[in-house]
């Protein structure tokens, strides 16, 4: 038993490092796109407080409009400038009728209120899309289909082409964000409201437009990764369990860090496909669905405020 | 007009102290409690019975579970659904364990082994607030979750992984199983709810229920007045756990009968009851029945009252439409009362007492 | 509580030897020692940001001092939680006022009694005998205390619909139903009108009076620092730059040039 859960898998992975190195890509990418998932929660966590259980579903929300359109007969490129407009007008609809009537009540308040978002989307997504699975359009958005295989270690390991592409595209996003809350004024007003709501009031920065900004920039968040993840899989609101894992890649990372949700979601990614891989048939399979909220909570006990959260002093 | 208290002088600590000190509310008490006991039985049909009142006591019983650890508390938990599924199965391997022994016993002992569970996962409470600690009961509801599905010891290795509850009697009346009447199950049901509801009031508005509440509001004031934080929040972890352990019992013993328990008691089960303590009341326990009222009735309504009136809905549309109507709801709530129907009814009943008078 | 010896009026209750407290580089308390005796009322006063706060917190326990020791009633104390600092008998007040603001006044106050209330789980079922006992008994306390206070008509009242200087006033209630041996109270006058302060400070003498509380205070309002206290300590970016009466206090001229400001 003890050679099975602390020496056996490790003998696997020596044994055949080509499939360690698949098992690796393939969890490298899942990371990459819970990555992505936490990134729209940072963004909305920075400039608002607000934790926004909803940012799964808009992913999935963002995914369903552009397939949807495409459906009806819109050409690709129309069908996403659609959708973007759709992502605004949804962040202009929160901010109005959600954010603005609760500002300055608890955080927790907050909170739940965008669970009832998340089912208002799930109803509206559902109610005009219908319930059924549905195929992302790949082609007509020009990302590459097929795969890569190279010779490595004494064996064949497969890259999907469009996971590379989902890696590459990621990288770039997340590179344009840090830069755009850096160098530019809005980005500067943000990380203000992120630090205080009031202060920033009392300097002229408009809350409602910032907050309405920082939802649209996570609904573009959220159209990206939904594409990127209805490609690899299919397009329904099945996937917003698989939502729910940017949760342990936020306590991993810290709430406020966007270099945090990055390294905690390759951390999950890769740890819950190794695990499942090499210790998943010890227990029947299937610890995919739990393993990151272990990792997770193990964390926390330790450093209760994630990877590059600031330490929290308490005062009274 | 005839809600009002002028003339009814406390003339003890006591008699302040009672749950109703008003004696228009213990009427009302009363004739609740006597609708509920003899009218619905004696009048209500076989529909509504089994599918609005069962279910409504159901989930009144996990929504007040969740509400004392959420709403008098505050720690958030998303895995009510799993402490339910606990209850559930413990009842099972009990009753098929020891078949001789009552049934009522084993669903009051399986509230008991969700209570550890709970408060097993209640553990991490002691160094991780808010929306981290949300995350980790998300933990323990996967974990459970899982167990339900892969642990083929919990369902008697039946093939299917479903469950199915075997016949159990009490004083010689069958009351689980096939063959049990809706009525027999209503009324038993009732009685673990009502007498489940007395104990939480009074565990609630006593010692314990102070120290939940003061943990609640400024956790660190209550260390500081002598309250140990950690066994504090576990007892709220425990004593929820245990309310929802029951409930999922319950929920397969006398509503289901039987089935696959992983759907029964998955994530979405736990929004579902988490939404009823929202739209009923953080912190109330009469919320937790107006919150499971609703929530349990806009479904049918959506589903049998649409098409009675004429409007043809499809069995899906209605659920989705009800998913956009629930979320509408919690948001609607939270903006315009976010201590929900329970202050609602409170608000109400102090325009009653200066009816017809503004104040 | 019971379990240690008894303190006679005037006898050293708590003494502070050495004590420093950093917060990563930042320095908040730098060797500082005093001691405050039963029965007095013990003033800290100093500028913002002298480390008077921290300085509680240190007492009862909430923030662990790097250096130094603390004596309690003749015992040396370990490092602990605060809520051991309670169930020694130091009840504490707090500069913004941390109620349990969704709760009533009347429970507010019962949390007081927490400690006391010893019957067991098993009888908070019922809510009957032993436990309605109990209950009732210490309602009893709490509405002599409530009385005490002048607050009888917010009894019921959720606290956080209260005014700042009447939660001020709950806040005080609360700590007084600890029956605390030592009170530290963080500027309990902040924020208040002249009425307010005067009924406060005759709150505190009372409180003296009559249940010979030793009292800890900080605040900043002079005149009632030097009406109020028998001794005072005084401090400046963590540092002890004065201790004694108030007349010796007033007349100390590194105190002086604290807080009139000197160039150096």
């Amino acid at each position: 038993m003890l050679y099975n859960i602390f020496i056996d898998p490790f003998m696997q992975m020596g044994g055949a490092p080509d499939l360690l190195v698949q098992t690796l890509w393939e969890g490298l990418v899942s990371g990459v796109l819970y990555a992505l998932i936490a990134l729209g929660f940072v963004l909305i966590f920075k400039a608002s407080g607000v934790f926004n259980f909803a940012q799964g579903i808009m992913v999935v929300f963002a995914a369903l409009t552009l397939v949807g359109f495409h459906e009806k007969g819109v050409p690709a490129w129309i069908a996403v400038i659609l959708t973007l407009g759709v992502m605004y007008v949804l962040a202009l609809a929160v901010e109005r009728v959600v954010l603005r009537p609760l500002v300055n009540q608890p955080d927790i308040i907050l909170f739940m209120a965008t669970f009832g978002l998340t089912y208002v989307l799930i109803g509206i997504g559902e109610f005009i899309f219908g319930g059924e699975p549905k195929q992302m359009i790949t082609e007509q958005l020009f990302l590459p289909r097929g795969a890569i295989d190279v010779k490595m270690l004494g064996g064949r390991v497969t890259f999907q082409k469009l996971d590379i592409a989902a890696a590459v595209i990621a990288t770039v996003m997340i590179g344009a964000l840090a830069a755009f809350f850096q160098y530019t004024r809005i980005g500067r007003a943000l990380r203000a409201v992120a630090d205080s709501h009031k202060a920033a009031l009392s300097v002229g920065i408009s809350l409602n437009q910032i907050w309405a900004i920082v939802w649209f920039a996570a609904g573009i968040v959220a159209l990206i990764t939904g594409v990127m993840w209805g490609a690899r899989s299919e397009v329904s609101f099945g996937l917003d369990i698989i939502a729910l894992k940017a949760l342990p890649v936020l306590i991993l990372g810290g709430f406020t860090s966007i270099p945090g949700a990055i390294v905690g979601g390759l951390i999950i990614g890769i740890g819950e496909k190794i695990a499942e891989f090499y210790w998943g048939p010890l227990v029947g399979g299937g610890i995919e669905n739990w393993i990151a909220y272990v990792i997770a909570l193990g964390f926390l006990m330790v450093r209760p405020q994630g990877l590059f959260g600031d330490k929290i002093i308490e005062r009274i | 007009m005839f809600y009002r208290e002028a003339g009814q002088f406390k003339k003890s600590y006591a008699a302040d102290m009672a749950v109703f000190p008003i004696l228009q509310d213990r009427i009302g008490i009363a004739v609740i409690l006597f609708i509920a006991a003899v009218v619905i039985p004696l009048t209500g049909s076989t529909f509504f019975i089994s599918s609005v009142m069962i279910p409504f006591l159901v989930f009144s019983l996990a929504a007040m579970g969740l509400n004392i650890v959420t709403g008098y508390t505050g720690l958030i938990s998303l895995g009510t659904g799993a402490f339910m599924g606990v209850g559930a199965f413990a009842c099972y391997k009990l009753t098929t364990i020891f078949p001789n022994v009552n049934i009522i016993i084993w669903i009051i002992a399986s509230g008991a082994f969700s209570a550890a569970i709970g408060a097993a996962f209640g553990l991490p409470s002691l160094r991780i607030k808010g929306f981290y600690l949300a995350v980790a009961t998300l933990a323990a509801q996967f974990f459970l979750e899982w167990c339900f599905v892969r642990v083929p010891w919990l369902y008697n290795y039946s093939a299917s992984g479903a469950i199915q509850v075997p016949q159990r009697t009490l004083f010689g009346v069958v009351i689980t199983g096939a063959n049990a009447s809706p009525t027999t199950r209503y009324m038993v049901l009732l009685g673990v709810v009502v007498l489940l509801t007395w104990v939480a009031s009074n565990i609630l508005h006593g010692r314990v229920g102070r120290t939940f509440m003061a943990v609640r509001d400024m956790d660190i004031a209550a260390e500081l007045m002598g309250i140990r934080l950690l066994p504090a929040k576990l007892l709220a972890f425990a004593l929820s756990s245990f309310y929802c352990g029951v409930a999922g019992a319950v929920m397969m013993f006398l509503w289901y009968g039987g089935g696959e328990a992983a759907d029964a008691f998955n994530i979405r089960q736990s929004f579902n009851i988490l939404f009823m303590v929202i739209i009923g009341g953080l912190g109330s326990l009469i919320g937790c029945f107006m919150g499971a009222a609703l929530l349990n009735i806009v479904p049918i309504i959506l589903k049998f009252g649409l098409p009675a009136i004429g409007i043809a809905v499809a069995s899906e549309t209605a659920e989705h439409l009800n998913h956009l109507l629930v979320g509408g709801l919690i948001i609607f709530f939270l903006i315009v009362e976010p201590h929900g129907l329970a202050r609602l009814w409170q608000i109400t009943k102090q325009k009653l007492r200066t009816w017809p008078f503004p104040y | 509580m019971q379990t240690m010896r008894s303190i006679e009026p005037g006898q050293q209750l708590l003494n502070v030897e050495n004590v420093s407290l950093r917060f990563g580089g930042v320095k908040a308390i730098t060797d500082v020692s005093f001691d405050i005796k039963k029965g007095e009322v013990r003033a800290i006063i100093g500028p913002n940001g002298a480390g008077k706060t921290s300085m509680l917190n240190v007492i009862n326990g909430f923030y662990h001092p790097q250096e130094g020791q603390i004596t309690y009633r003749g015992e040396a104390r370990a490092r602990m939680r605060p809520h051991v600092a309670a169930t020694q008998g130091i009840a504490r007040t707090f500069q913004n006022v941390a109620l349990f603001k969704g709760m009533t006044t009347l429970d507010n106050i019962m949390v007081g009694r927490t400690l006391k209330m010893q019957k067991s789980f098993f009888w908070q079922l019922f809510r009957h005998g032993p436990a309605m006992n109990e209950e009732i008994e210490h309602r009893k306390f709490v509405e002599e205390i409530i009385d005490f206070l002048e607050i009888e008509h917010i009894r019921k009242v959720p606290v956080g619909k209260l005014p700042y200087g009447l939660q001020k006033r709950v806040e005080l209630g609360r700590a007084l139903a600890m029956q605390p041996e030592l009170l530290l109270l963080d500027e309990p006058m902040a924020g208040m009108n002249l009425e307010e302060k005067e009924d406060m400070c005759r709150f505190i003498l009372d409180t003296k009076e009559q249940y010979g509380t030793t009292i800890a205070l900080i605040e900043h309002d002079m005149g009632v620092v030097m009406d109020l206290s028998d001794r005072v300590v005084v401090l400046e970016y963590g540092i002890k730059i004065a201790d004694g009466t108030p007349e010796e206090v007033k007349a100390n001229q590194k105190v002086i040039d604290a807080y009139l400001g000197v160039a150096h």
